[in-house]
Parts: C-alpha cells; structure tokens; sequence
C-alpha cells in the first residue's frame, strides 16, 4: 500500500502523527512530511485510523 | 466484536452528518451485515462542515468539494439514504422512528445523531441580510451576499463568529464583531488566552466591539443596523449570528429519553433504552478520561464517538467499553491556527510553557488539582500532540511541564 496526502487540503494539524508517529511528522517548520511512502502492512490499522481522524480529510490508502 | 449483534436486524441512524457516517461506517467496519437506514435532515449526502466557515466562505472551494466520500465510498456502505427527510418522534415500545410525512422506520438498533442547530437571539427579527451558519446551504446563501461587498456585522465571537470574520477579512470586507463577553471566548478560556483571541482580530483589522449587548435590528424588509445597549448602532449589510448551537433533540422530546441540554448516556455512550446509542453533538456522556460530564461539539469527537457508539450497539451491554477520548479541535483564522486538546476553564492554572503569546506562536498547558486537564496552541501543531498523549495517560501538571522543558 501507498500513503498519499493531499498537499493542497493538509493543515498540518499533526493529527496524523499522533496516530501513527512511523509514519507522518510534522517538523518545526509546520509542513508535514511522510516519512515511509510504503509502510508496512503491520501498520495498517494506524494508517486507517490516521486517515478517519485526519481533520481535513487529506490522507488516503493506494493499494498496489 | 459482533458478539451482541445477532438480534440486529435493521440499524436506524438518525442524522448524515460526520457522527452519522462515522457510526455506519463503524458498523460496517465491525462486521455488522445488516439492514442500514440514515436518516438525513438535508439534501445532501454527509459534507464536512468546518470548510463552510473558511474555504466555502472564502470561494477557494465549490460546495461539493466538501463531500466527506467519494461516491463509490457511499455505494460500499450499502446504506438506505433518507435524505432530505427530518425525523419527528421515537417510540421507543413500537421501536419506530417517524418521519416528517407520516412514515415509520422500524429498528433494532437505533443510533442518535441528529446533531446541533445554531441558535438565535431572543426577538431575532426575520429581516433578509440577517444569517446563521450551520449548513452547506446557509454557507452558500451567505457567500452568495459577501459577493456583492458587503459590511459585515458578526454577532459572536466563538469559533464560528472569528472564523466568518477572518474569512471576510480575506475577501476585503469592513467586518465588526459583536462580543457579549469582556473578550472572545473568555468563558472557555482565561483572559490571558481570550485576550490573544481578540488580538487576532485587531492585527487583521477587525472592529471588535466587547461587553456589547445586542437590543435589536433596524430595517425594513432587510437589515440595516444593529443596535446596541449602551446606544451604539452598528451600520451592516449582512449580519451573521453565531452565539453557539442547542442540540437538536426536539424530536425526542415525548419519547421518554432522559434529556439534558442533549441525550443523557452511560461512560459508554448508551441510552437507558436497549440498543439506542447516540454521537457527536447531541450526545451528554461521562468521560472516565476526566471523570467529567461532557457534550463535544468538535469534529473529532463525532468521528471517534460515532464509530464508538456502533461499537457499543455491536457489543450490547456485556461487553460495553466506556468512551474515553481526549477531546480535541482546531480553528484557523487569518494565518494563525489554534488547536486546543483535553479541557479547560477560566479558573484552571495556566502556564506558557513554549513560544510567546505576543507573537501568537505559543503552547499553554492548564492545570487542576496537580493534573494536566488541557492543552493550547497557536501555529505549534507539532509540539500540541505531545501533550495529547499525556493526557490520555492522565499526567500529571509537573510531568508535563518537564516535558516541555525537554521539548524544547
């Protein structure tokens, strides 16, 4: 699977990170930065809850 | 997880917004294979609402760019749509859902979802140019008058009120806030807080009028001022009135539900009626997080309550969890955003631990009793969610204190 985030609606609320840290940072500048494209598939949940809870809808799962 | 679920033959959810979704989604998510009903007072199929204040507002987006799915998602979810359709009553010995028209929705399961609707000033006159915002509709309805370049009034100056403001501001309007209080949200804030709020408004070029008690409208068809007690009189195009939002519980009125300022339910968002749980606005539940009746109006806590409350109508009453969310929300206004976590009042201990309020760039952490009970944040959205974490873990005001020593 792929994480993809929509840049143009991303706040960089830094929910995402909260969720699961692996794989979405939010560094001092406040731009969000995906740190693993293709996580693995152990994160999934944490992914999907990071998407449900993203609070500008932004994230979004690709399957291969 | 479907353990309880067998007698579930058909699930009524009442109300498409973001609690309702989240429920369906959850109780398909958890293996519920059912009948699924959702019963929506507004034509459309579940939007998000927190871009009808900015974006929509703004005219960056079209009204359809706030669909919360695409529609492939909402085909998946295999739901009956009654849109456009207001529920009127709920018997609960029938187990039936009436809907405006006569119809009657029979269920096993029922799930509470009709949200908020904004409220208004006693003797509001209903003068054309006089708005709320709650709605897809009420945000296009206005939008459609800032067009003409308006001068606009805000009555209010909660997180809607600021948020139509700032959104004016960016279209180049002439906008006055009407504040009740000494300052914008210094009921839930301290001052010290309420007044970085006002000062946002200042520095956009905001007229913001406190301690400002509204006596009435002038106009004849449409209005044209507002005017105050101490005998000011605001000149305006538009008005919008955003004093807060009552959950929207008129149609459970005579259904026996235990109701206070909302749905009255157990830690696990359970009504004393067998199989009827409730989410999101209207929902009044106890948070063992914080030992502390509450009611959220915040979009998170729709998201996560509705899926908890399908979880609960799966569980049935063995194996019921309490609800427990660290609630959280968020507002942008101008280029600052705000973003608040756990609870707060005026009273509870304050201290900044980062940045500086001056510059609105900072975190405050709130104490009570020895404990962090809250967090807020002015653009530190990195360094905020620390703090979320140690709240779920009931931390103590000096461990994080020291964590934000450390954070530095």
């Amino acid at each position: 699977m792929r994480v993809v985030v929509d840049f143009d609606k991303c706040q960089s609320n830094a929910v995402c990170m909260d969720v699961a840290p692996e794989v979405f940072e939010v560094r001092d500048d406040n731009f969000l930065y995906i740190l693993d494209e293709r996580p693995p598939e152990a994160l999934r949940p944490k992914l999907e809850e990071a998407v449900r809870r993203c609070p500008t809808q932004a994230i979004s799962i690709e399957e291969d | 997880m479907v353990s309880g679920s067998g007698a579930l033959g058909t699930v009524v959810v009442v109300g498409a917004s973001l609690a309702g979704l989240s429920a369906l989604e959850g109780l398909r998510q958890d293996g519920y294979q059912g009948e699924l009903v959702a019963v929506g007072a507004e034509p459309h199929l579940p939007y998000d609402r927190p871009p009808l204040s900015k974006q929509v507002l703004q005219g960056a987006w079209e009204g359809e760019q706030t669909a919360l799915r695409e529609p492939a998602q909402y085909d998946a979810l295999d739901v009956d749509w009654r849109l456009g359709r207001r529920a009127t009553a709920l018997d609960l010995d029938a187990r039936t859902v009436t809907l405006d028209g006569g119809e009657e929705l029979r269920f096993d399961g029922l799930v509470i979802a009709t949200g908020a609707i904004p409220r208004t000033l006693p003797g509001q006159p209903p003068l054309a140019g006089i708005h709320t915002l709650r709605t897809l509709d009420d945000s296009l309805a206005l939008r459609k008058e800032l067009e003409g370049g308006p001068r606009v009034c805000v009555v209010g100056g909660g997180f809607i009120g600021a948020e139509v403001a700032a959104s004016c501001r960016v279209r180049g309007l002439e906008v006055t806030v009407l504040e009740a209080l000494p300052a914008p949200l210094a009921r839930a804030f301290p001052i010290e807080m309420a007044e970085a709020c006002a000062a946002l408004h200042r520095d956009h070029g905001v007229c913001l009028k406190v301690n400002a008690s509204v006596e009435g409208f002038d106009g004849n068809s449409r209005v044209e001022r507002v005017r105050l007690s101490d005998g000011t009189v605001v000149e305006a195009d538009v008005v919008v009135v955003g004093v807060g939002v009552v959950p929207e519980t008129g149609w459970l009125e005579s259904s026996g539900l235990p109701l206070n300022n909302g749905v009255v339910c157990d830690p696990t968002c359970a009504t004393p009626a067998p199989g009827v749980v409730a989410a999101g606005d209207i929902a009044r539940w106890t948070n063992p997080l914080f030992g502390e009746d509450m009611r959220v109006e915040h979009w998170s806590n729709a998201v996560e309550q509705g899926a908890a409350a399908a979880r609960r109508l799966l569980a049935g009453p063995d194996d019921a969890q309490p609800f427990a969310p660290v609630p959280y929300f968020w507002s942008d206004q101008y280029d600052t955003k705000i973003q608040f976590v756990g609870r707060c009042t005026a009273e509870d201990e304050l201290r900044v631990v980062d940045g500086s309020v001056e510059e609105r760039r900072f975190v405050a952490l709130f104490g009570r009793k020895g404990r962090l009970v809250g967090a807020l944040a002015f653009s530190r959205p990195r360094l905020l969610m620390g703090y979320r974490r140690l709240l779920a873990s009931s931390a103590t005001f000096e461990d994080a204190i020291a964590h934000a020593a450390k954070s530095k």
